[in-house]
């Protein structure tokens, strides 16, 4: 250790970059680190699923029907089984990964939309826009989730793009409540009224003032908001109102597998524990961004 | 005191008036709610008579007014499938749902709050990661497998608990876990979050300095303040767990209004998951409010906001 380290001015024109800190605080986490490898593994798993599974995901074959998986002592040709139609578990739980991945990141996109144009509309504008914003979150709000979205299900009838839709236009509440309170936070500074004062336009300040600044909360409601449409639409298909048949989501083969649950309880449980573990690694990925990127983070 | 109550309580009934216009419409989602109550074999015929009994042929608004008015009076129609009064059918069931929400939130008030007091005093400790890695896997577990996997542990293999049905108290055993570990996450991070930011303020270094014992500091001086945000967020999660409620009951077969609103979505009985979501809205939007209510008489501050 020399002087010139020590000497804090010294260390301050030398220190490390912001974009260094960043670095630095992703690489020392490590929730963010296994959530995002766990997710990219399973990214590239619903990507490549037609050249990883072993089989087609709905070919039948009733000769093969409920074969355990190879740990409780099945063979190699279904390494975790088949189901009650004979279809092959493994191929299924990989397609399976396109069904929710797919859900998860086109629901949180229309939410995301809908909730960050809404709140940031009523931060930045406040006054009236702001109270019917408000009052519409707290609609919201009182609308029982699960319920609104079995109904609306069952009357459209039960497919991918409905349950999409439909929770896409369902979720937006945290959106709308996380983008309003960081807007309101931002919209004081200075560089948001040196903005105005050169006669920079409204869609502009917003777009290029206001949003570049209040991006990180919004990628850490995203990921908040796909692991909950994922289990939503989990939750959906279990209770037999959501992805409807053969199509193979994970909610859908744990409810197939309920009625096998007594003699062969693995069909409940591989699919669950699946589930459990993409929501899992996006929460860890969500809430390691939320430390990373944390102003209270920054020295 | 009395002026912030009457703001909220009319922010509420506006709430309420615009919820009951949603869940009102949802009706016309499906298009032709006459076509849908007569069934593929009726007739055209059938139809428009089914559409004249049952009023669809009036203008809407005046159609709203009066579902609105006798739902007021207590009158939530008739339900389609079990051919009895929606609202005896509700009051009826909703009393499972009541007793399960209850003791889940008792019992996740009562693992929870101890966890994040323990974690808040000794931060980075086993405990302390502990509740950090329940609450994180809490928040990723579906509900609906959590559930099945203790009734193939304590139902199937061990044969402790009845796996369904509501005959005996052990029945509420499994879905009182299930719910209430619903709620757990959420209550035990703002009672950790809490206990941290008051255990650092200056009346707790005063209470310590002027030597009271730690026991005294911490729950007659920190928990107190600390619990405050807790007792709304946990009327609030009551409200959520209400929803909880339809995933639970279906699993543990607890014939509740949750199972009630699954059972009458499967069977596109529409007056009565109408009328459902209105009730479970209306109880959300009371907790709701008794919590703001609440909060405001326990702390002052927020009674300007």
């Amino acid at each position: 250790m020399s002087d010139m380290t020590t000497d804090p001015l010294l260390a301050q024109i030398t220190g490390p970059t912001p974009g260094q800190l960043l670095r630095r605080r992703i690489f020392g986490h490590q929730g963010l680190l296994i959530g995002a490898v766990v997710l990219a593994l399973l990214v590239l798993v619903a990507l490549f699923a037609p050249v990883l599974a072993p089989h087609d995901p709905y070919a039948q074959n009733l000769l093969e029907r409920m074969q355990p998986p190879v740990f409780l002592g099945g063979t190699w040709n279904h390494p975790l089984g088949t189901d009650h139609l004979g279809r092959d578990y493994l191929s299924r739980l990989i397609y399976g990964a396109r069904v929710s991945l797919l859900i998860g990141t086109i629901a949180a996109l229309i939410s995301g939309l809908i909730g960050t144009a809404m709140g940031v509309a009523a931060g930045y504008f406040g006054g009236r826009v702001d109270a019917v914003v408000t009052f519409l979150i707290n609609v919201r709000l009182a609308m029982p989730v699960v319920l609104v979205a079995l109904a609306v299900v069952a009357i459209m009838g039960g497919s991918l793009q409905v349950v999409i839709v439909v929770l896409g236009l369902l979720l937006w509440d945290r959106f709308a409540v996380v983008m309003r309170s960081s807007t309101l936070q931002v919209r004081g500074r200075e560089y948001v009224a040196a903005a105005r004062a050169v006669g920079c336009s409204t869609p502009r300040i917003l777009l290029s003032e206001i949003m570049p600044n209040i991006v990180n909360n919004l990628i850490v409601v995203v990921t908040l908001e796909m692991a909950h449409a994922i289990l939503l639409e989990a939750a959906l298909s279990f209770l037999g109102l959501g992805v409807q048949p053969p199509t193979p989501s994970w909610g859908l083969m744990v409810s197939e597998g309920k009625n096998m649950m007594l003699f062969e309880p693995w069909m409940v449980l591989i699919p669950g524990a699946v589930l459990f573990v993409l929501v899992l690694a996006i929460n860890l990925m969500g809430d390691g961004l939320r430390d990373v990127t944390a102003p209270e983070n920054r020295s | 005191m009395l002026q912030f109550i009457l703001k909220r309580l009319g922010l509420a009934l506006l709430v309420a008036l615009t919820v009951s216009i949603i869940s009102f419409s949802l009706l016309f989602l499906s298009g032709d709610p006459a076509a849908a109550i007569g069934g593929e074999t009726a007739t055209d015929q059938d139809i428009e008579a089914i559409r004249v009994l049952y009023g669809f042929d009036r203008p809407l608004p005046v159609q709203y007014w009066d579902w609105l008015s006798s739902a007021l009076a207590g009158d939530l129609g008739e339900s389609y499938y079990f051919k009895l009064p929606v609202a005896t059918l509700i009051v009826d069931r909703l009393q499972i749902t009541m007793l399960l929400g209850v003791c889940g939130i008792t019992f996740a008030l009562l693992t929870a709050v101890p966890l994040g007091v323990v974690a808040a005093i000794r931060p980075n400790s086993f405990i302390d990661r502990l509740a950090l890695f329940l609450s994180v896997a809490g928040q990723a577990m579906p509900s609906f497998w959590f559930g099945l996997i203790l009734i193939v542990v304590f139902a199937i293999q061990l044969g402790w608990l009845p796996p369904s049905g509501t005959a005996s108290a052990a029945h509420f055993v499994m879905p009182t876990i299930v719910l209430g570990y619903y709620a757990m996450p959420a209550i035990m991070r703002l009672t950790r979050a809490g206990m941290l930011d008051v255990l650092s303020s200056d009346y707790i270094r005063t209470a310590r300095a002027k030597g009271a014992p730690e026991g005294r500091v911490l729950f007659k001086h920190a928990l107190r303040n600390a619990i405050i945000p807790v007792v709304s967020l946990a009327a609030v999660q009551m409200g959520f767990m209400l929803g909880g409620s339809i995933v639970v009951e279906s699993i543990f077969a607890l014939h509740g209004a949750g199972y009630l609103a699954w059972e009458s979505i499967a069977r596109n009985d529409l007056p009565t998951v109408q009328a459902l979501i209105l009730v479970f809205s209306l109880f959300y939007i009371i907790f709701t409010f008794l919590s703001d209510v609440l909060n405001a008489w326990l702390d002052p501050r927020m009674r300007a906001g």
